[in-house]
Formats: structure tokens, C-alpha cells, sequence
């Protein structure tokens, strides 16, 4: 169900839909939380690459999604300017302005998938816990850096005087890198949700997701089966630091939300974190589903905001010790036995 | 003099990971919020005991009462995120531990944020101790407050030292931390051992926590960021020194606070976070055990 190229027409076909009639029909507020939720997906079913398959434990995936943002910004900010002279909207579907903005996604995925090979690299070559330790640092280390950043170039002739250096590193600082032109629609987001989905669920039935799955299970059992280990994990994480990255683009375009060094911290990674853990290790479905519902449920308690991160905290050490492999574990939402058994 | 006095309390951080680690081998996370609540406990006590008044007569007696009740209440405190949260877990996959661990540490600061615990506004840690300049040794100044606090820190690790190196319960400890089942097989009662180790290193987070906000009463509310970055770092010292190495934490402790000082009094103050994170990375790129760390092959 999930071979050739249908799916992925299916999905576009189903974003063209959602950009069409949605706007329309269900209201701004509406729309703005759809982009939420499709953005978490892409997140969560990311993460879920590296700690649900390989069973490693990364903490700093908002990192990635903040080098994606800034470097798609960036791109998109400064391109503007040079190009037309102002960041505004260039109005028109797939119009100069939405390529622009989906080249500086593209370069952010890169650029985060980059850093993820780095950050990777070191503390994938041991075995434990060190891979917490370096993407809680990494992650603090990105903050301290772009808050040190300079102000915003904020006008078309500064643009075109300053070098690129000086451009690459005028990113708003502690404020946040504001005035970043709308580009994010329900349609690049449910594309980009589309192809991380197919990727995630292809992956997870290839022998290459086989592989990662083997390194979760026992790592020294895989090493003895052939399995190179150093190298595979580092591949999964690379693959889930560039989609955080296309995430993170997404997230710098959309309105309403802020690109800021505290916005994209420890704490957006432990969402995600959250997201991963509550739908099921290794479940892409589950991810998914989790998604929606952590991205609807302070919305729905709005009234107990003070009472958020308590809840959270208490609702991962009860799953971890009641149910550690998540609400679906491993399985997708088709595999449920009760879901079988009607079937046949 | 900055240096000894920092990277003593990073030592004193870093002996909690390194031996939790040693036993139970896992990252507790929640280590750092022990030595937050330790902090805050002691400013509480300050506080209450009425050393918020402009007027209060810095007494030696009172600092003491306030380390050792806040050594008692965290180590309190450290026995039950033990008994209640890592307990059932002793048998399940690592990842779920860690994972449980980091649970644990968010429900300490969100709890520490609720109104009725310590909110979320930074306070001033009142001065319960007298600080004065005591002199300069080789034009460095030397502070009270440093010197009192890099000796109880060395005076606690001493004992500390001593505790596990020459008695029978250290050695139960070495024990459990060398090999587990041999060491249940041996007579010594593990869980015993374990939330005897939790105590510990609760107390000595919260002796930390105690030192730091006499030395920089500014405090943050429980969930700033600046926490849990000095939780990292030390336990940074814990993996440079060897991680499950008690004496390598302790000279992880005190290299980081040098490194961290110097790096920031020479080359840039913005970046300090930076230096111990770049250290982190080269260590294991060069010598993942740690400097007194000996490579251990995995058991299968």
C-alpha cells in the first residue's frame, strides 16, 4: 500500500484539496492549527527515525529545526530583498516567491542535516547515553550563538552593500529574526508531511529500517550479524536532523509564531520528545497520532497552562513504567489486532 | 580562585552522576533539579529564619543548620524519585530509564514553578554568611565565600572519599557498581546499596546547591535554562574525569570550573558555555572513558 508513486500523488492531491477549500470553509484559526499539527508531524515522525527505529536517544531535535528555520530565513528574508527589494509575499501559487521559500527549506534541510552529521558523528560511535548529553549541549550552544547574532538588515540598499557573511550572521539575536514574509500554506506543509511520511514508512519496512531496528533491539547481537552500526545510526539521525530542518523552515514562515533562540530550546525538544514516546517507539502512525493530539490539547486546556509541564512530566514517567513501548508500540494503527480480526 | 571555588561545586555535582552512573548505569538526569531544590531549600530556610532582613547578624551556627537540613531534605527527596520512579524500572531497557529520568527531571522544575512551591520569579539568596576579601595571594583576590565554600566541598569529598574506599558500605557500593548479580549473590542487599547511593549524592547536590547560592544569590527560578546548563556541565566533568569514577569527578569538577573561568576571563566571556561543550567533544573523540577511566569491554 505504500510502493510506487501513488501515495505520494494521493497525498499532493490531497494537499491541492486542503489548500482550496480549507481556507475558506473552516477559518484562520482553524488553518493556523493545521499548519501546527502538520509541522509537529514532520517532527515527531522524524525524531521517531532516530529514537523510535535505532532506539537512540536524541534531546535536541529542535536544535535542527532552528538551523533550518534560520538558514531557510535567511534565504528566503535576504533573497527577497535582492530580488525584489522588500520581503513581502510574492503573491501567485508557485510564483518566484513560493520557490524561493521552498529552495531556502530545501538549503535548511541541508544545512541542519549537516549539522546533524556533526553533532552525530562523535557520539554515535560510542554506545549509551552520550548522544543525550551532546544534543542537550548542541542545543545550547545553537541558542547561546544566535543570540549573540546581530540585528536584521532592514533595508533593500544595506542588503545589496553588505557581504554575505554579514548577512549570514544578521539574525535578529535574543529578539528573534522577525519580519520573515508568510510563505507557509497548507499546502507545502501537507506536502512536506506527505513525503516524510512515505519516506518514514518505507524506510520502516526496507531492510534498511530492519537494520535500524535491529540496532535498537540488542546493538551488539546486530554488530554480530554484519550490521555496521556506527554508520546506520548516524544515517538515521542525519535523516531526521534534515527533515527537523525542512520542520523548522516551515515553522519560520508560518504566521503567528516567532523565530527566536527561546522559542525553538530544550523545551520545544522535549514536546517532540514526548510526541515519540506517547505514540508508540517505532510507530510512525502512532507518532502521528500523537502529534495531533499533544498539538490540540493545550488548546483545549487552555485554562490549565500553569498545569501543563507537571501533567506531561508525571504522563511520561507513568507511561514509561506502565507501558514503556508507547500507546501502539511498534505497530501502526492498521496492524491493531482488534482492527484484524474485523478485517477478515 | 574563582576556578577552585566553581569547579569545586562542579565536583561536588558531578559525584552524584558518576555514581549513579557507576551502579545503575544511566545519565540521572534529574540529578541537576535535586541540586536546584537544594538551592532553593536553603533559600527558604534563609528567608524564613529571617536572613531577608537588612539587619540580620551573619551567624556561622545558622549556615551550618541550613547546609545540613537541606542535605537532609534533597537526600530525603533523592531516596523517593528512587523507590517510586527508577525502582520498577530496574529490569526495563536503558532507553526507558533515561527516558524516565528526563520525566522526572521536568516534574521537579514545573512542580518548583507551581505558585504554591517556589514560583517562577528569580530572588535574591540572602547573605547568611559575612563575605569579605581575605587578602590577595599572587595579586588574586581571595573571598570568604570561596574559601569556605571550596573547603566544605573538599571536606565532603573527603569524607565522601573515605566513606567509599575504606568502609564496608563503600565497599558494598564498589561492589553492586562492579557487577551487580555477583554482588546480590555475595550477601549485599542491592536496593539497599542503591538508594543508599541516591541519598548521597542527593545530599552532596544539595550541599552544591547550598555553596552556589552564597556564592551567586541571584537565584532563577527552577526552570531556567541556566540550570540545567550547569547541571550538564558538571556532568561534562563527569564524563572528562571517567565516567562511574568517583576520583575522576572530582577532577573533572575542578579542571571544568578552570577551564570555563579562564576560558572566559582570556578569550571571551560570551562563550564559556561553549569551551566545555568543545572539551566534551574532543574527550570523546580522543579518550571516551575519561581521564581516569580504564575501557571497559562489553560484557555479552
Amino acid at each position: 500500500m505504500i510502493k510506487g508513486l501513488a501515495p505520494l500523488a494521493a497525498g499532493l492531491a490531497l494537499a491541492v484539496a486542503m489548500q482550496l477549500s480549507a481556507g475558506p470553509i473552516i477559518g484562520p484559526f482553524a488553518v493556523k492549527l493545521l499548519m501546527d499539527i502538520g509541522i509537529n508531524v514532520i517532527l515527531a515522525v522524524s525524531l521517531n527515525i532516530v529514537n523510535g527505529f535505532t532506539g537512540q536517544f536524541s534531546i535536541g531535535h529542535a536544535g535542527f529545526m532552528a538551523v533550518g528555520g534560520y538558514v531557510a530565513g535567511c534565504f528566503t528574508y535576504y533573497g527577497s530583498y535582492l530580488i525584489w527589494g522588500a520581503p513581502r509575499v510574492q503573491a501567485g501559487w508557485l510564483s518566484g516567491g513560493d520557490l524561493l521559500f521552498v529552495g531556502g527549506c530545501l538549503a535548511g534541510a541541508a544545512v541542519a542535516g549537516a549539522a546533524g552529521f556533526v553533532v552525530g558523528l562523535p557520539s554515535l560511535r560510542l554506545r549509551g547515553d552520550y548522544l543525550a548529553i551532546v544534543t542537550l549541549g548542541f542545543g545550547e550552544i545553537l541558542r547561546v550563538m544566535l543570540q549573540r547574532t546581530g540585528d536584521v538588515v532592514t533595508s533593500a540598499e544595506e542588503v545589496r552593500a553588505a557581504s554575505w557573511p554579514t548577512l549570514a550572521t544578521s539574525l535578529g539575536g535574543s529578539l528573534g529574526f522577525s519580519g520573515l514574509p508568510y510563505y507557509t500554506d497548507l499546502f507545502w506543509v501537507y506536502v512536506f508531511v506527505a513525503v516524510t511520511l512515505l519516506v518514514a514508512l518505507r524506510l520502516k519496512f526496507s531492510s534498511l529500517g530492519r537494520a535500524f531496528l535491529s540496532i535498537r533491539e540488542n546493538e551488539i547481537a546486530a554488530e554480530a550479524v554484519g550490521v555496521n552500526t556506527t554508520r546506520l545510526k548516524v544515517r538515521a539521525f542525519v535523516l531526521a536532523a534534515a527533515f527537523a530542518g525542512i520542520a523548522g523552515g516551515l515553522f519560520a514562515h508560518e504566521v503567528g509564531t516567532s523565530l527566536n533562540p527561546r522559542e525553538l530550546g530544550f523545551q520545544k525538544s522535549f514536546d517532540i520528545v514526548i510526541m515519540v514516546v506517547l505514540g508508540g517507539m517505532g510507530s510512525v502512525s502512532g507518532a502521528v497520532l500523537a502529534a495531533i493530539v499533544l498539538t490540540l490539547l493545550p488548546e483545549a486546556l487552555r485554562g490549565f497552562s500553569e498545569f501543563r509541564m507537571p501533567i506531561y512530566a508525571l504522563a511520561l514517567i507513568l507511561m514509561m513504567i506502565l507501558r514503556p513501548q508507547g500507546i501502539l508500540g511498534l505497530r501502526e494503527v492498521w496492524e491493531l489486532p482488534w482492527l484484524r480480526r474485523r478485517r477478515s | 580562585m574563582d576556578g577552585v571555588a566553581v569547579g569545586s561545586l562542579y565536583a561536588l555535582i558531578a559525584l552524584g552522576y558518576t555514581m549513579v552512573y557507576g551502579i545503575l548505569q544511566f545519565i540521572n538526569f534529574a540529578h541537576s533539579d535535586v541540586f536546584v531544590l537544594g538551592a532553593w531549600i536553603s533559600y527558604t530556610l534563609a528567608v524564613g529564619l529571617g536572613y531577608a532582613a537588612a539587619d540580620a547578624e551573619p551567624s556561622v551556627l545558622a549556615a551550618v543548620g541550613i547546609l545540613l537540613a537541606a542535605m537532609a531534605a534533597c537526600g530525603a527527596a533523592g531516596f523517593t524519585i528512587e523507590r517510586l520512579a527508577y525502582r520498577p524500572l530496574r529490569r526495563a531497557p536503558r532507553l526507558n530509564v533515561l527516558i524516565t529520568a528526563i520525566g522526572v527531571s521536568l516534574l521537579l522544575q514545573n512542580v518548583g514553578q507551581l505558585k504554591w512551591s517556589f514560583g517562577t520569579q528569580p530572588q535574591r539568596m540572602p547573605s547568611v554568611l559575612a563575605d569579605r576579601v581575605l587578602g590577595s595571594v599572587a595579586g588574586v583576590q581571595v573571598h570568604l565565600v570561596d574559601l569556605i565554600g571550596a573547603g566544605t566541598a573538599l571536606a565532603l569529598m573527603l569524607v565522601l572519599d573515605r566513606l567509599i574506599f575504606h568502609t564496608r558500605l563503600g565497599r558494598a557500593m564498589r561492589a553492586v557498581s562492579h557487577d551487580t548479580t555477583v554482588a546480590a549473590l555475595m550477601g549485599i542487599n542491592v536496593d539497599a546499596v542503591i538508594s543508599f547511593t541516591f541519598v548521597l549524592g542527593s545530599s552532596l547536590a544539595a550541599a552544591a546547591g547550598f555553596l552556589y547560592a552564597m556564592k551567586y544569590p541571584g537565584l532563577n527560578q527552577p526552570a531556567h535554562a541556566t540550570w540545567v546548563l550547569l547541571g550538564l556541565k558538571a556532568f561534562v566533568a563527569a564524563v572528562i574525569g571517567g565516567i562511574g569514577n568517583v576520583r575522576g569527578a572530582m577532577l573533572g569538577g575542578i579542571l571544568i570550573g578552570f577551564i570555563e573561568l579562564f576560558g572566559a576571563a582570556y578569550l571571551s566571556p560570551h562563550l564559556r558555555d561553549i569551551y566545555v561543550f568543545s572539551i566534551l567533544i574532543l574527550v570523546l573523540l580522543v579518550r571516551p572513558s575519561g581521564i581516569l577511566g580504564r575501557a571497559v569491554a562489553e560484557k555479552v
